[in-house]
């Protein structure tokens, strides 16, 4: 009687699952290929090397009929012996924000709705770095203004980053060179993660990200500036896609007083570890204990 | 006695020799220019000259030297901008009397345009140094490889050198106000 009991149960909940699998199945066959193959995606860290190909392959694909134009995909790994840092001189900006720009063009950020990786802040001079007292919303006819000084913020690169730990699916991690990525796939949209960042170098797609398609650039990287989708976070990744191959980020190349500096920590002969050993530098809300791999440093 | 006087002689003869060979260099130096400098891995960018306005010495070759200071007339702008230490400075101090397309160092050394950086580097000795390692100026290319240098000249004019003031790009936009 038993049995029978467990036998009767069995069937019926075989028959309940078989249908929801059914309609699962369906719903998804109405997908072209590539999107289901993207849905059922593992994260990307567990990927095999063909895997990666696969997926990459498919996105140059994706984007490249959206876009009207050949799009490179990269999923270059860290080069070994490398951890990126970056100094930035607070006694040259001028507070242009050139770098603001080249940084969107580069890496495919929104226009509308604006999303800016890098934030400048207009500071007072009396006040010295109080974030109270900043103003990202400065527009003079001429900068630098008498009486301030700048202090552009975007993504610290922590050393303690508490953005990846809070994600709950794993989907933002920090690199072996130092690089806190996100997996844009993997990315559910939950937004913990800009809570948990003490520096708001964290922002959301609100809408459908929105790009002029003569200003997309097509040289990306999947863990850096491929196009994004709505629901995703995104922030800086050091210009993964040029870094990793050797080029400083845009936001160094662009800046028109020099204040950008970009190197190896652990090669001992580089800018930065120079600056790190001679000069006056600081970090961001050092109470914290994040460890930033942002420098701020005072050249003069 | 004897020994001692051939032994001059030959060492007379001696310096003769590398004093020539010395000046030999000298002229060749001054003509070719090439080796710019020894800094590994460095290119430098070439010095924002005016369109066709070098070589100096196209005009300057037949001029008669006049180091007074006064209103220039073909250089008319580079005397109005002039504020590098006006009142201790005049052209010659920087570019060679004789050889137009050269700077001169204060010891007489004549420097290849692309070589600017070394007569800033007499005064600001502390921005030259800072400039070689990389932390004052601007380089572009790779972090771990192949650098360009921008010229000292390439961000502050010479004959005007505080960096200008430059129009700022807009700030973004106040989020939260456009309905999103």
């Amino acid at each position: 009687m038993q049995q029978e009991n467990n036998a009767k149960k069995s069937r019926r909940d075989f028959i309940k699952k078989l249908s929801i699998v059914t309609a699962g199945t369906l719903a998804l066959a109405s997908c072209n290929s590539p999107g289901f193959d993207e849905f059922l995606q593992g994260n990307f860290k567990t990927l095999s090397k063909k895997e990666i190909d696969k997926i990459i392959k498919n996105l140059e694909k994706k984007y490249s009929t959206k876009y009207g134009k050949e799009f490179k995909v990269s999923a270059k790994p860290a080069i070994d012996g490398t951890l990126f840092g970056y100094a930035l001189d607070l006694s040259r900006c001028i507070g242009c924000r050139r770098c603001v720009y080249a940084c969107v063009g580069e890496n495919n950020q929104s226009r509308d709705p604006q999303i800016h990786w890098i934030e400048v802040l207009q500071m007072n001079k009396e006040k010295g770095i109080d974030f109270s007292e900043a103003n990202a919303q400065y527009n003079p006819d001429l900068v630098p203004e008498e009486g301030h000084f700048y202090l552009p913020t975007s993504c610290q690169q922590c050393r303690h980053p508490q953005c990846t730990t809070v994600c709950p699916t794993k989907a933002t991690w920090q690199e072996p060179d130092g690089i806190v990525v996100v997996d844009y796939n993997w990315c559910i949209g939950c937004r913990y993660c800009m809570a948990a960042c003490p520096y708001g170098a964290r922002h959301f797609n609100w809408a459908e990200p929105n790009i002029p398609d003569e200003e997309i650039n097509p040289e990306t990287h999947y863990l850096g500036n491929r196009p994004r989708i709505k629901g995703v976070v995104e922030k800086c990744t050091f210009c993964i896609q040029r870094s990793r191959e050797g080029k400083y980020p845009a936001c160094v190349e662009i800046c028109p007083v020099g204040a950008r500096k970009f190197g190896n920590l652990l090669d001992p002969e580089s800018e930065i570890r120079y600056i790190l050993e001679n000069k006056r530098v600081l970090i961001l809300k050092s109470e914290l204990n994040t460890q930033p791999k942002f420098y701020y440093f005072f050249g003069v | 006695m004897k020994k001692i006087s051939i032994a001059i002689a030959c060492m007379l003869f001696l310096m003769n020799i590398t004093m020539m060979a010395q000046k030999k260099n000298e002229k060749v130096q001054k003509v070719v220019f090439n080796n710019i400098d020894t800094i590994k891995d460095k290119a430098i960018t070439s010095p924002p000259f005016s369109e066709g306005i070098f070589p100096c010495s196209r005009c300057h070759l037949n001029h008669i030297t006049n180091p007074q200071k006064r209103q220039l007339i073909i250089h008319d702008s580079i005397s109005n901008m002039f504020n590098h230490d006006k009142e201790n400075r005049w052209c010659l101090d920087c570019h060679d009397s004789k050889d137009r397309n050269y700077l001169r160092l204060a010891s007489g050394k004549l420097l290849d345009f692309r070589e600017s950086y070394k007569l800033c580097g007499q005064c600001h000795g502390d921005k030259l140094r800072d400039w070689k390692v990389g932390v004052h100026g601007k380089r572009t290319g790779k972090w771990n490889g192949n650098k360009q240098y921008y010229l000292c000249v390439n961000c502050h004019n010479p004959h005007s050198p505080r960096f200008k003031k430059l129009k700022p790009l807009p700030p973004p936009v106040k989020q939260g106000l456009r309905g999103y």
